[in-house]
């Protein structure tokens, strides 16, 4: 029962986390862009989402952490292009500036409770927990775990089909086509700019979808949620990578979506041998640096082979 | 006959008002009747991709006009002029994506006048790539599905002039277009090119080192020294002509380039 429960909770995080891996995937992969703006991102959906809870609109919330991710990924989107940043910068100064964005939006402090004061029957003023739709969904289908993994899930799955359809379009494939070869776009008559810009667009949108998703499930919001945000998101796609191989971009939105669910089994794994919750992040740049250097190592182990059967041939 | 393209006094300087001040064309202009194939001759540093650099919206001049099929594109955005433009250079892997399909590829670049279906590659799409892949004789027209990537240089270059010529663009620019290839390959692809210019009456310019291919191919012959030109041949006079006698006109021009410059030095 208790590995139930493991697998359980892990699956809801992986859901949970799984639209910002797919936001990694399309800056990371699709636009060949490594864009930094994910932490930051992924913050500002919470936030944005945390403040329309608060006021009573859970499922306009999720829309508006989207919306919020899709402003961030406008900006640094406008910084790439129309004035020329180098793109890692872009990310870091967007991200740095949504800092102070974040801190106003949760009306100048570090963290907010989805929570509303209320006054009772009698006549006493009480902090009366906001609406979400993780609740709603509990009050029609019993509450639960199973309930909040169930509509995160139909979330990531819808979320995924339509990026596969998008991606299969016109304006999709010429985002797909802008980060394979920009000059080809621009000598086709398309506007690369613009199609690089929506691109980003669409990646934030889906990071501060997570955000919101998560700040609803978790009933609060925290300025620091997002700090590594970024390596979280890759380590999914790279755990999905070495699943699926790298092929078409069906398969790759696929396989973010299921590395970040495995991405959270490891952690719980990792959980159950004790590990202290500080030690994730350490973690997770660990998985990702070993991922990257893996063909590497592969390659330089292949060459010593054959330069020692080679050697030993020599010296008969 | 009307003009198709028409380039006046274009003028362009590099790095102005600095000591190695470069003027990459100079007061250039060139007249392009519809359907004509004209090649470009000129040694490095002439002004010949320079040329195709203005024409294709990469910088704009400081002087002069470019006009395209009645328009004036000298001051519109690069992938505006590529509604009216086909280019192609010299390395294959500029023209092609390589981590999509061929006929991902070829929908990409037919987004120049395809009708605005939902999906990106429509089955009605998808028919008329696979008829014109096999033109090219290649058998591409079986691997559809198959990563532009994967495809050598020759196909690559093949695969990227259907791409370059799709929309019937009203003028087709060919940089060296086959030099990265073998000789095989290279005239395999030079003979694709002539095909499909003679099929679809384009307008076209191609730069060519190969003196002979100067002058088998196309309509017309010029020749580019100092972003100028400097030889315009064609008709009776350009049928007449053999790569010896270019040869001796282009060493006459440039060594009287050569002497003016001695001169201005002293």
């Amino acid at each position: 029962m208790l590995y139930f429960d493991m697998l359980l909770s892990a699956l809801g995080q992986g859901a949970i986390y799984a639209p910002m891996a797919l936001g990694v995937f399309i800056a990371f992969r699709i636009l060949n862009t490594p864009d930094l703006t994910i932490d930051g991102s992924f913050v500002f959906g919470m936030t944005v989402c945390a403040m329309v809870t608060v006021a009573g609109h859970p499922i306009l919330a999720i829309f508006a952490g989207a919306a919020a991710g899709m402003i961030a990924g406008l900006v640094t989107g406008i910084l790439q292009t129309t004035l020329q940043i180098n793109a890692i910068l872009s990310g870091i100064l967007t991200m740095t500036g949504l800092y102070t964005i974040n801190y106003m939006v949760l009306g100048g402090q570090a963290n907010l409770y989805l929570q509303s004061m209320q006054v009772n029957e009698a006549g006493v003023e009480v902090p009366v927990a906001s609406k979400t739709i993780y609740k709603m969904m509990s009050s029609v289908f019993g509450s639960g775990e199973v309930s909040a993994l169930a509509l995160s899930s139909i979330m990531v799955v819808l979320v995924a089909i339509i990026l596969c359809v998008f991606f299969k379009t016109r304006p999709g494939m010429a985002i797909r086509a802008t980060g394979d070869n920009e000059e080809m776009v621009r000598s086709s008559s398309i506007n690369a700019d613009r199609s690089r810009t929506f691109g980003i667009m669409l990646a934030n949108s889906l990071v501060g979808l997570s955000g919101a998703m998560l700040c609803q499930q978790q009933r609060y919001a925290d300025l620091g949620s997002g700090n590594g945000m970024l390596v979280v998101g890759l380590a999914s796609v790279i755990i999905g990578q070495a699943l699926f191989g790298k092929r078409g971009v069906t398969i790759g939105v696929v396989s973010a979506v299921v590395g970040s669910v495995i991405y959270r089994i490891i952690l719980q794994g990792a959980y159950q041998i004790d590990m202290p919750s500080y030690m994730v992040k350490l973690l997770s740049a660990l998985i990702v640096t070993i991922a990257l250097v893996m063909p590497l190592t592969k390659e330089k182990m292949n060459t010593m082979r054959i330069r020692r059967a080679g050697e030993k041939e020599a010296y008969k | 006959m009307s003009s198709q393209l028409s380039i006046t006094h274009l003028t362009k300087s590099f790095e102005t008002g600095t000591a190695n001040q470069k003027i990459a064309l100079n007061d250039l202009s060139l007249e392009v009747e519809t359907g004509e194939f004209i090649t470009i001759l000129g040694s490095n540093g002439a002004g010949k991709s320079t040329l195709f650099n203005a024409i294709l919206g990469k910088f704009l001049p400081d002087s002069g006009r470019i006009v395209l099929d009645g328009e004036n594109i000298t001051y519109w955005k690069d992938y505006k002029r590529a509604e009216k433009i086909g280019c192609l250079f010299q390395n294959p892997l500029r023209g092609t994506a390589p981590n999509m399909t061929i006929e991902e590829n070829l929908a990409l670049a037919y987004t120049r006048n395809a009708s605005r279906s939902f999906f990106a590659v429509s089955r009605k799409d998808s028919d008329y790539f696979r008829e014109l892949l096999a033109t090219l004789d290649l058998g591409l027209e079986n691997r559809m599905k198959t990563k532009m990537g994967l495809l050598s240089g020759g196909q690559r270059q093949a695969a990227s002039l259907l791409m370059a010529t799709i929309a019937k663009p009203k003028l087709l620019l060919l940089d060296e277009h086959t030099a990265a290839l073998d000789p095989v390959t290279s005239m395999k692809v030079l003979e694709i090119t002539g095909q499909i210019i003679a099929q679809n009456r384009l307008t076209a310019l191609m730069i060519t080192h190969d003196m002979n291919q100067a002058l088998t191919f196309g309509t017309r012959t010029i020749m580019m020294d100092g972003g100028t030109l400097v030889l315009d041949i064609h008709g009776p006079e350009r049928a007449e002509m053999t790569p010896r006698k270019l040869v001796d006109l282009y060493t006459d021009q440039s060594g009287q380039m050569l002497s003016d410059r001695t001169m201005l030095s002293l």
